[in-house]
């Protein structure tokens, strides 16, 4: 409610002065509402095999020499619209990224609840684990669970399961910061008067994270989120890139430019910039947002 | 033994129990966070509470007064010593069976702005016990949560407002009914007042007060307004450094105080009327309150206390009964100074630290 309140007077009013957030959040609206609308709006279906043909192969975009009015963007090798797998990929590669920042907000807000409110054995262990997975590079977890899974599942069953098993690379390699924020503000909370009448009351601890505590950390949680979900549309778009992610027949953000990279030096750039530009706007707009967002929440850093 | 020392009490049923309270926070160091000692924030308190009273607990920032409070209602996890609430012993009950305890004591906190939930409404609020312990329908929960803002002198229009909306009177009073809600027995009252006016000290203190003989509540009233406690408490408990130094009738206490620390305490109080004044000796006490962490050997007043003996600096001085119904622990008011402690005292400050590990 409060949250709601402060939205609609400082919040706006600070967002109405920020042209950096307006812009950041503009470019993030239009792209996101682009991949989710892509099925409907992306000219071709870069999935269809029948859709397109290799004739249509490598064209450059509409406005250099020799481009086509169907293809905006230009095509791969392929014969594919550029513009659509452009769409296509940023719909996967955002479907990815918020189901596992999903992921590690449920399990790192959950645990740096119970490791805050708790405290004792419980925060050691939750934290030691935590600094251990923050001791290792997000990638290489990523790389690790990507190995480990294809050691232990059948081809095709891992095949089935790769956009399962990237899902939960990222989200394992996110949850720390989740975890460590909501243990910190727990702590804060935790010690208040409202949670020490909430206990005096008889109340089961459940219940007293999550109504009284949870709503009040919620703020830098929010932040995180955002930030970590540009995070998880990086990481996607590595592990792709390094070829663990997203197969070809599929393709991500990460997998257009891994097959972007193959025409780097030979003239056809736009198979690999298109995606990469496309990418990096994305990511900065979300960045933008979290850092608009972190000053909203914290008024010393105004 | 225990039962001598209450001889004197009023021959009314104690509705709470306190017998060697001890409230140790462990001090960790280094980098494998070994504990390393104990802050004794609430070191062996004993006494009881009449049903009705109020017993007022006086003494200066960071003697373990609050803390006392907090530990009597289990919101530490006490380290040695036995509570007893309406007959139930609850110093070390577990979770569950003491949550279904916690109807019968309530606290009032100090700060009433942090003591509630700036998210939630005053209606939810006052009702989020209600919710908790019984079964009353939503009208029903409604309709006691009216109830008890009348009984608090709150506006009924005010039940869908957020905390943030009221001034800091009518906080406490939202956080007096919300205490009040499942009809409890006792109270603590952790220095309800201290955050608020003078103005509306008044106030609150009445309405306790008016609450206490329409309900029969009993109060631990934690405060360290001297005068204050004067006018609501009816026994008078004084600690420093974690230990109860003198406890006795009101009348007793500020009459005739006995402990050298009572003493300087009252003397501090200021007082209008500037021809008495100038008659007050006051007792100016050098130097600071040792650490709990490491309170000195012997008594824990004899770093600063006027009336120092020999004795003070070697033996704990027992806190026994000198008078009917007045404690206190002093050498001055011992026959037998020269006794040493019993040294089944000294084994028994020990142990919880093996116990806390």
């Amino acid at each position: 409610m409060m949250l709601a309140r402060l939205m609609q007077t400082e919040g706006v009013w600070l967002f109405s002065r920020n042209p950096a957030a307006i812009l950041a959040a503009i470019v993030t609206i239009v792209v996101v509402a682009g991949a989710v609308l892509a099925p409907w709006i992306a000219p071709t279906n870069p999935y269809d095999l029948s859709s397109f043909s290799l004739i249509d192969g490598l064209l450059p975009p509409l406005w250099e020499q020799g481009g086509d009015p169907r293809f905006l963007l230009g095509t791969d090798d392929q014969g594919r619209d550029m513009l659509s797998s452009i769409l296509y990929g940023a719909r996967l590669s955002l479907i990815i990224a918020s189901v596992a920042m999903g992921i590690a907000l449920v399990l790192g807000v959950s645990l740096g609840l119970a490791a805050g409110f708790f405290g004792g054995r419980l925060d050691a262990i939750v934290m030691r684990v935590a600094d251990v997975q923050l001791a290792l590079p997000a990638i290489l977890t990523a790389l690790l669970i990507d190995g480990i899974s294809r050691g232990i599942l059948p081809r095709e069953v891992h095949d089935d399961l790769r956009l399962a098993v990237i899902t939960l690379a990222i989200a394992l390699s996110l949850w720390v910061n989740f975890a460590r924020t909501a243990r910190a503000s727990t702590f804060v909370e935790r010690n208040k008067d409202y949670v020490q009448a909430a206990i005096m009351m008889g109340q089961h601890p459940l219940r007293i994270m999550l109504r009284h505590i949870l709503p009040n950390i919620v703020g830098p949680l929010l932040v995180i989120a955002t930030v970590d979900l540009a995070s998880a549309i990086l990481l996607e778009a590595t592990l792709s890139f390094l070829g663990v992610g997203l197969p070809a027949d599929s393709p991500s953000l990460g997998t257009l430019i891994r097959i972007g990279m193959q025409y780097l030096l030979s003239g056809e750039w736009w198979i690999l910039w298109m995606p990469t530009v496309f990418l990096v706007v994305l990511v900065v707009s979300i960045n933008l947002l979290g850092d608009f967002l972190r000053d909203l929440f914290n008024p010393s850093l105004r | 033994m225990l039962d001598d020392r209450l001889e004197g009490a009023p021959r009314k049923k104690a509705l709470v129990e306190v017998r060697g309270l001890k409230m140790y926070f462990p001090i960790h160091t280094g980098l494998l966070r070994r504990k390393t000692g104990d802050i004794k924030a609430v070191d062996d308190v004993t006494f009881d509470i009449v049903e009705g009273e109020t017993l007022g607990l006086v003494g200066e920032s960071g003697c373990g007064k609050s803390t006392c409070g907090r530990a009597v209602l289990r919101l530490y996890e006490v380290t040695d010593g036995s509570v007893r609430v309406d007959g139930h012993e609850i110093a070390h009950l577990g979770p569950n069976t003491l949550r279904r305890m916690r109807p019968t004591m309530q606290m009032v906190f100090q700060d009433p702005q942090a003591s509630l939930n700036p998210r939630m409404t005053l209606a939810s609020i006052i009702g989020e016990p209600l919710r908790e312990h019984t079964r009353l329908t939503k009208p029903e929960q409604l309709e006691r949560v009216y109830e008890l803002m009348d009984q608090v002198g709150l506006n009924r229009d005010f039940a869908n407002r957020y905390p943030h909306e009221f001034s800091g009177g009518q906080r406490q009073r939202i956080g007096i009914a919300r205490a009040l809600a499942l009809n409890p027995k006792f109270i603590v009252c952790d220095e309800p007042i201290a955050a608020l006016d003078v103005s509306i000290q008044a106030q609150v203190v009445n309405l306790l007060e008016e609450l206490q003989d329409r309900l029969g509540l009993t109060y631990l009233f934690i405060s360290h307004d001297l005068s204050m406690v004067r006018h609501i408490a009816d026994r008078v408990a004084v600690m420093y450094l974690g230990k109860i130094v003198e406890l006795a009738s009101r009348d007793d206490l500020y009459g005739d105080p006995k402990h050298p620390y009572t003493r300087a305490l009252l003397s501090a109080v200021p007082e209008p009327d500037p021809r008495e004044e100038s008659r007050i000796q006051r007792i100016v006490l050098q130097g600071d309150v040792p650490s709990p962490a490491n309170p000195p050997t012997g008594c824990n007043f004899c770093t600063r206390c006027p009336d120092v003996m020999d004795i003070c600096r070697k033996v704990d001085p027992e806190y026994r009964e000198i008078a009917p119904g007045h404690f206190t622990a002093c050498h001055l008011y011992c026959e037998t100074t020269t006794m040493p402690a019993e040294p089944t005292a000294a084994k028994e400050a020990f142990e919880p630290i093996q116990q806390g590990e």
